[in-house]
Parts: C-alpha cells; structure tokens; sequence
C-alpha cells in the first residue's frame, strides 16, 4: 500500500526535478541564418531563449507553441513578403523582443499580423518595429500580456486595405505603453478588453481612429498622444474608463472628433487637452461621465453635448479660443456645467473671489442657427451674428435656457499636461 | 498732378484728423494686442475695428473732406488743369493719408505680435477696405451736391454693407432653407467687400469651424489658390469700379 506521505514527496521531487530542468536546461540558441531559425524554433525546448541576429529572415506563419524567448539582436529583419502572417504565438510566458517585421500580405478573409497572440497568458512583446504590415501586434484572447515599445509604420491606402496598428479582442488586464502607431487603420483598437492599461502611446496619422474601443470596460487610458488621424478618436458601448493627460489634437474634417465619445458612461476624463480640432468632443449617449479640468482650444467646437446626455459634470476645465465652445440639439440638458474658464466671458467680478458673478451661456445663437441653416457660416464673426449673439444673450429665447455657467471662472486653470509631446 | 496731390496731402495733415485717427488706431491695437495672453485674440479683436471703424471713418473722412474742399476743387478747376489731375489728386490724397495711417495703426503692431499669414490678410483686407470706402465715399459725394444728403448717402452705405446687407442674406437663407445654398453663399460674400474681407481673414483663423460640413463649399472655394485669387480680383474690382465711375461723373458735371 502506497501511503500519502510517498506520494507527496513523490509529487514534490517530481515537480522539482521539473522546476529543475526547466532553469537548468535553459539554453541560448543563436542563429544567424533563415534555416537555423525555424530548426530552433521546431527543436527548442520551454525557457529556452533564442538569439536572431542581424541579418534578413523570409518567413511566414512562424508558430511558437512553447514559452521560449525570441530575442533580436540589433535589430533583425523577418520579411512576409506579402504571402501570409510573420509570427503567431499560441503559448503563455513568451518574449518576443527587438526585431522588425514586415511585409505583411492584405487579405479580407483573415486578419493577417506581424505578430498574433492567441488565447496565450503572461506574454512580453516588446522593442519590435512593424513596417509595411497588414496589422501590426494582433491579441486575441489573451490575458495579462505587456505590449511595450513597439513601433508600428504602415503605408495606407483606403480603410478596407489597411488593418490596425494595434489590435486587441476579448482581452483582459493588459499593459500597452510606449508604443508608437502611424498610418494604419486604426491606431489601437480595442474590442471586449477590459482592466487594461493604456499609457505613453502615440497614434499618429491613421487613417481612420487614432483610438477605437468598444465593448472595453474599467480600463484606463493616460498620457496619450493621438494627432492628425483622419477621424480622431472614438470610443463607444463603454463603462468605467478612465482618461487622464492624453492629447487630442489635430483632428480636421467633417466627420473629424477630438473625441467621439457614444454611449459611454461611469467615467473619467480629466487633465486632458483638446486642441485644434473640428469638433473636440462629442458626446453621444454618455451618462455619468465627469469631465473635468481639461483644456479645449482652438477648436471649431469645443464640446458638443447631443440632447441624449444625462448626468454628466463638465467642471473646472479651460476653453480657450474656441470658434464655438458649447453645441447641442435639444432645449432640455441635464447636464452640470459649472467652474468653468471661458475666454469668450464678458461678466465681472466685484468680490473679487475669482468668480464671475453673473452666468455664462455657452450656446450661443449664432451655434443654434448654423446647425439650422449651416449655409449662415457665411456669417461667421460678422457685426450682425455677434448682435444676434447679445440679443440672445441678455434675453435667451432659442438657445436651452439652463445650459449654462453659473460660477464662470476669471482666469484659467494651469492645466498639468502631458510631459510627453513627440512632434 | 504731384504738386496738387502735395497740397492735398498738407491740407489732410493740417486739421489733424488723420493723426488723431492713426494714434487712435495705435491704441486700439497695442491695446487688444497688451490686454490678451494669445495674439490670435487680439487679432479677432483687431478685426471688428477693420470691419466697422475702418469702414466707416474712411467713407465719412473721405465724404466731409470732398465737401470741404469743394471750393478748393472750384479754384483748381479754373485752373489749366484737367479734372482727372483734379479728381485723382483728391482721390489719392485721401486714400494715401488713410492707408498710411491704417498701416501705422494696425499694420505696424500686428507685425510686431503677429506676424503670421493672418495677420498679414487682416491687413492687407484692412488697407483694401480702406480704399473701397474712400471710392465709395467720392461715388456718393460726387452724385449729390448737398452735403447732408451725401454724408446721409455715405452713412448709408456704410450701413448697408456692415448690417443690411448680412440681414438680407440671413433672411434669403431662412426664407429658401430648403434649397441647396452653397454655392449661393460664394456669390452673397462676392457681392459684399466686408463679408469677403471677413471671409478672407476667417479662413485663415477659423480654419477647424469651417472644415466641418458646413464650411466644406467655403474652405474649398476660400481656401484654393484660385479662390483666393477671385476673392481678391473681387475686392479690386470693388474698389476700382466706383472711382472710376465717380470720375466719370466728375468728370462731365457742373461744378
């Protein structure tokens, strides 16, 4: 009869020995040529670290199922040329770090990436460059992986041929930070990821969103910088996220957003800067969302808070130069605005507390109109949409009667920004 | 014509207007300029002055001074001189004193704080609505005789193109909203130098407003090189025509 205490120490040998022959057996392959590489990758063994050194690999579909490292040294070239997908990673604990992929092949069946992680835990990639692909860094499935310093470069052409930089389904507790994405579809586009963290990412000149999420609840997004992407940023269907110290900027066109903000509710955004945007916010369906100290300038409008919004605080923040700073559809807002800086104020200040003792509107008239007749543009500034504004202004009748400021500010706000400005 | 264009210019400098209205100008813009963290307020600010004072000092200067010099121009005209030397001595005299002191005004401080390509339009559009007011003024001083009725003439004008006339497209916009109306817009701003001066200047600034739908017709049309050359043709076309027609007048009328 085998007694329990035979098949513990039995247990605990066995695992050491594991333990064991995992740390001690971990070697380093180096390869250098094409044919060593995929001979190490087919023969390694778990913890192994595999070395790639400079040089041009052509692969496609390269698979590691084990947790080894793949490791670049100075920077190695692994070519698709256009026929498939570079590297998929099915495993948990590995490391891919410091080698440019590219050439990634379009195709409308699969979305092929540089590099795919797949229903994989615990994964670093990390110091790679992408140059030339489909999508960039592709996750799926995958749960407390880091994606940190990577450089995404794509060459777009039109939305349907172009993927995303970074691109993450059904995810969760996630580290993205330092990365850099441009001229991909969507810079980071996230789709049922949730308690991850978003941070120092820059998402330039996509052609489409600088940042799309939906569907990804409780995640934080801070010190981003998202500028000239063709329609900005949107982000919808979402609870519980936190933006704080990303940059909006840029972002001109008709269907152009800062911001799009649609059905969002529970949250946060706070000492981030709008500027020089068509439309720096727009918020469609939002609930509970506080928007505090944040900087909105040179924009053509400001914020535009559809009729849909309940509940949410617009408080303490800076809107500065502005051609509009408020727009909305509807006469009922059941919003809070309050200890905002307007520079468009007029109102004084006898007790000298900092405070502008009388409202500030600001919807004005003129806003109301061109979204009537936008052909009124034509009238922009002129002698007589500014009497229209006054009129309006002492006596409100088109413009929704509590949309309004009742403790303006008289000097701005120093707003803590960003420390990390790349252009 | 050089003599007579100096004796117009001595006259102007002599009853002190033109520099009450240059320091004026100065002040103003040192002001907006002082008063604002960010110039490109001040340069909104700055732009009301040139689409009302500027406007409306040139037409009323230009006016009174044709009226009190009316006897001067009798004198002249009994002269061996011809009415164009009479005519465009005043014309230039009037309009180089105002330029001059549009571009000390405003010119010199907008080049000290903002010197950009916005404030370069805002005083090129300046210098061009001063001219365009002043032609305006000798079209309507030289129709009417009667003093009154010309400054009355002069005032209205003014008022016509600063207020009326945005009325008239505000109300043509809400009557026939449910027609497409841009391209319509480009010809409203066409037929008015104030709106086009604006326009002009806005395109510039207000770039991110106009590039929402709304603006699409205007920032393509503005915003292209040959917009811009319309606009500008526009703007010439609308100071040159009234002088010369003024001088036509002037030229066969009875004094």
């Amino acid at each position: 009869m085998i007694n329990l205490k035979n098949i513990l120490l039995l247990i605990i040998t066995f695992s050491l020995l594991q333990f064991y022959a995992l740390n001690v057996n971990a070697r380093i392959i180096k390869v250098q040529k094409q044919s060593e590489l995929l001979e190490a990758l087919r023969n390694a063994k778990a913890g192994d670290k595999i070395w790639v050194y400079e040089g041009q690999y052509q692969v496609n579909n390269l698979l590691i199922n084990k947790p080894i490292e793949l490791i670049g040294k100075n920077l190695p070239i692994f070519d698709g040329l256009y026929k498939g997908e570079i590297l998929t990673i099915k495993s948990d604990n590995v490391v891919v770090s410091g080698i440019q992929f590219q050439h990634v092949g379009v195709t409308s069946v699969i979305d092929w990436a540089a590099i795919k992680v797949i229903e994989s835990r615990n994964v670093l990639i990390e110091k790679n460059k992408i140059i030339d692909c489909y999508f960039g860094i592709y996750l799926s499935a995958s749960n407390n992986c880091t994606v940190d310093n990577n450089e995404v470069h794509g060459s777009p052409s039109n939305e349907q041929n172009t993927g995303n930089g970074i691109h993450f389904w059904k995810c969760d507790s996630l580290f993205v930070k330092n990365n850099f994405v441009e001229g991909q579809r969507d810079g980071l586009y996230f789709e049922f990821v949730t308690n991850t963290t978003v941070e120092r990412n820059v998402s330039i000149r996509n052609i489409r969103y600088g940042l799309h999420f939906m569907f990804s609840h409780k995640n934080s997004y801070a010190y981003n910088t998202f500028d000239s992407n063709g329609a900005g940023v949107a982000v919808m269907y979402t609870k519980f996220v936190k933006m704080h110290h990303n940059i909006f900027k840029n972002n001109w066109g008709s269907a152009a957003y800062g911001i799009l903000l649609k059905d969002i509710t529970d949250s946060e955004i706070e000492y981030n800067i709008f500027d020089n945007n068509t439309m720096g916010a727009l918020l469609e369906g939002c609930n509970r969302i506080n928007i505090v100290q944040n900087e909105f300038k040179h924009n053509g409008v400001a914020m535009r808070i559809q009729a849909n919004c309940e509940e949410n605080t617009i408080v303490n923040n800076n809107f500065i130069n502005n051609t509009f700073d408020i727009a909305t559809n509807g006469n009922v807002v059941s919003n809070t605005l309050d200890s905002n800086y307007w520079d468009k104020y007029e109102g004084y200040d006898l007790d000298k507390n900092g405070i502008g003792d009388i409202n500030y509107r600001p919807v004005s008239l003129f806003s109301t109109l061109i979204e009537r007749m936008p052909q009124a543009m034509m009238l922009l500034r002129s002698f007589t949409a500014t009497l229209l504004d006054k009129i309006e202004k002492v006596i409100p009748s088109f413009t929704p009667e509590n949309l309004k400021d009742d403790r303006p500010l008289m000097l701005p706000f120093k707003i803590i920004t960003s420390d990390y400005d790349p252009l | 014509m050089k003599k007579v264009l100096k004796y117009v210019l001595y006259d102007i400098l002599r009853n002190r207007f033109v520099i009450a209205y240059t320091l004026l100008l100065l002040l103003i813009s040192l002001a907006f300029f002082g008063f604002e963290v960010n110039p490109g307020k001040g340069v909104i600010s700055l732009l009301n002055i040139n689409l009302i004072v500027v406007p409306l000092v040139s037409i009323i200067f230009a006016s009174t001074h044709f009226y009190n010099s009316y006897e001067f121009l009798e004198l002249l005209a009994s002269q061996p001189l011809s009415r164009k030397t009479i005519f465009f001595s005043q014309y230039l005299g009037v309009s180089i004193s105002l330029l001059m002191a549009f571009l000390i005004g405003v010119g010199l401080p907008v080049l000290v704080y903002e010197g950009t390509i916005t404030g370069f339009r805002l005083v090129l559009t300046g210098s061009i609505l001063t001219l365009i007011f002043v032609s305006l003024a000798f079209l309507s001083a030289v129709i009417t005789r009667d003093k009154a009725k010309g400054m009355g003439l002069a005032l209205a004008i003014w008022f016509y193109f600063s207020v009326v006339y945005d009325g008239l497209v505000l109300s043509i916009f809400l009557n026939f909203s449910d027609y497409p109306m841009e391209k319509a817009t480009v010809l409203f701003s066409l037929l008015n130098p104030i709106d086009l001066a604006r326009i002009l200047v806005l395109i510039k600034m207000d770039v991110s407003a106009l590039m929402g739908i709304t603006g699409a017709v205007f920032q393509s049309f503005f915003g292209s090189a040959s917009g811009l050359a319309v606009s500008l043709t526009a703007l010439i076309v609308w100071f040159i025509s009234p002088v010369l027609v003024a001088f036509s007048k002037f030229n066969k009328k009875d004094l």
